[in-house]
């Protein structure tokens, strides 16, 4: 689409959304653009909302994606606080929450998703938080610090990251899992085991098995978790971290194809040619793992804006990348490359009891994803090799005294 | 604020007054200058804002770190004066910095 009149509409301002409108200006688009945001400020990172924004290591400023002048400088007009409320697909345009409408030659659904509530009695109680947004992390900054009991409930990524910074902030913390590990849709039990002792070395405090089946409260704010065995968990606030859904409805409604997530092809572009998702919305293939899926993580959301734009001014389609993500809690960094997907052997490389060390993740001798912990050489080359699909020596692999480079030459 | 010179694989030049205390990539990226990806945002975990530091500006940017360091170990076409950007620290005596831009982040 070189046409210079044509008008490009972003349903979102979240990371995909705002990176892809910042990648059309940067690759040459000189159409209008405008980006719609349900938040009242422009694209930022969410990843240190739970991380280094939430122990005071970065400000506003620095969480921005783009200075809020670049969006008039770049000739982007970017609307806050509206949302879209209908695609017509037929007359190319959207209803936005302000009774207007915008028309559109492109539109990009960037819509991300929300964080899932969970259905039990109290969960509208104050101190019932999520950390989503720039919003919901202020709130939990602002509630927990020193002589406060945080419950987090569900011990998944954004739970333990949520976890070691409300500790990093003087409070007390308990993680409620239901399942009997931590981390138990997400990684294999060596990570669980060495996480569950980390924390626990911080002194954070768990309790698996445990369903919560109620919030209980004391003049509108919350003041205990009621688990299924009856026990009453006090506290002074709760973060809920149990996953989320994405925001596809608007696509459902206009008859877009939908799976988990609004399906595209590897160009981002939907069922219908004049409509792309990205982000955490979109359901997409993945050709290295010959399968589509859905992925909630900033690289994916880069990944996809560049497919989009790329596709919108007609550039070829950028190469395929190795699907990761990071973690960060105390000193210790984790980085993920691929996904578990047909594993047949998991293999430790390191000792888990120096807090560096990687599993691997195999299917034949072939290198499916890591979990590299304190190990970037680890994490860097296992993504080579799980995008050039290279077979790797198991005994060699599983040797750390040969290096990476050696393993993978 | 420091004036430093980002200068693209292709040879195009950028010069950006950045505000102390930002890295060296952010003042890239703020800037929606091309070739310093960052993917991870500064968390020095994705070595995709790899910059070459002028031979003149090799000490007065400092060292990398070991994570640093082993980082960059796996990027493409490493050189004796290459640096993540994320972990340059923009301070007034960068005034005059330049960086130049591999041909690829990933």
């Amino acid at each position: 689409m070189n046409d210079p009149a044509a008008h490009v509409v972003i349903l979102g301002a979240g990371h995909a959304g705002g990176t892809a409108a910042a990648l059309l200006r940067q690759y040459g688009f000189e159409g209008p653009i405008t980006l719609i945001g349900e938040e009242p400020i422009p694209p930022y990172q969410r990843p240190p909302l739970s991380k280094a924004w939430l122990k005071g290591e970065a400000d506003a400023d620095s969480l921005a994606l783009k200075p809020l002048e670049f969006y008039a400088e770049h000739d982007i007009d970017f609307r806050a606080s509206i949302t879209a409320t209908a695609i017509n697909r037929g007359g190319k345009t959207v209803s936005l929450s302000d009774g207007s409408s915008v028309s559109y030659d492109a539109l990009i659904i960037a819509t991300g998703a929300r964080a899932i509530a969970l259905p039990i009695p109290g969960a509208d109680l104050t101190g019932v938080m999520f950390l989503r947004t720039a919003a919901d992390a202020e709130l939990l900054k602002a509630t927990v610090g020193p002589g406060k009991t945080l419950a987090v409930v569900g011990g998944g990524y954004i739970g333990l990251e949520v976890a070691a910074s409300g500790r990093a902030l003087g409070a007390q913390v308990v993680v409620l899992e239901r399942e009997e590990r931590l981390l138990a849709r997400v990684a294999c039990e060596t990570l669980s085991t060495f996480f569950k002792a980390q924390h626990e070395a911080h002194g954070v405090t768990f309790e698996l098995g445990a369903t919560a089946t109620a919030f209980v409260g004391k003049d509108g704010h919350v003041t205990g978790v009621t688990l299924a065995d009856g026990r009453t968990i006090a506290c002074d606030a709760v973060v809920v971290g149990v996953g989320a859904h994405p925001n596809d409805e608007l696509a459902r409604d206009c008859g877009l194809d939908v799976a988990r997530g609004v399906v595209v092809d590897l160009e981002a572009r939907s069922s219908d040619p004049s409509i792309f998702a990205i982000g955490d919305v979109a359901h997409r293939p993945m050709p290295i793992y010959d399968r589509m899926f859905r992925m909630e993580s900033v690289p994916n959301a880069l990944e996809q804006a560049k497919q989009a734009a790329s596709a919108i001014v007609g550039k070829p389609a950028p190469a395929g990348e190795v699907p990761w993500q990071w973690s960060d809690q105390y000193d210790l960094k984790l980085q993920i490359a691929g996904y578990a997907f047909d594993v047949d052997e998991i293999l430790v490389r390191g000792d888990p009891a120096s807090a560096k060390f990687a599993v691997f993740h195999l299917k034949g001798d072939l290198v499916q994803s890591v979990e590299a912990i304190n190990s970037p050489p680890e994490f860097m080359m296992g993504k080579q090799l799980i995008l050039s699909r290279r077979p790797v020596s198991k005994a060699r692999l599983a040797d750390p005294s040969i290096s990476m480079k050696e393993v993978a030459a | 604020m420091a004036k430093i010179t980002y200068i693209e694989h292709d040879g195009t030049e950028h010069v950006i007054d950045v505000k102390p205390g930002l890295s060296v990539m952010e003042g890239a990226v703020k800037n929606n200058i091309p070739g310093i990806d960052a993917d991870c945002g500064g968390a020095c975990a994705c070595a995709t804002c790899h910059v070459y530091v002028d031979e003149d500006w090799r000490d007065k940017t400092g060292s990398s770190s070991a994570m640093e360091e082993s980082m960059l170990d796996f990027a493409e076409n490493v050189e004796p004066n290459s640096r993540l950007s994320c972990q340059i620290k923009v301070t007034e005596a960068l005034d005059g910095l330049i960086v130049r831009m591999p041909e690829s982040q990933h």
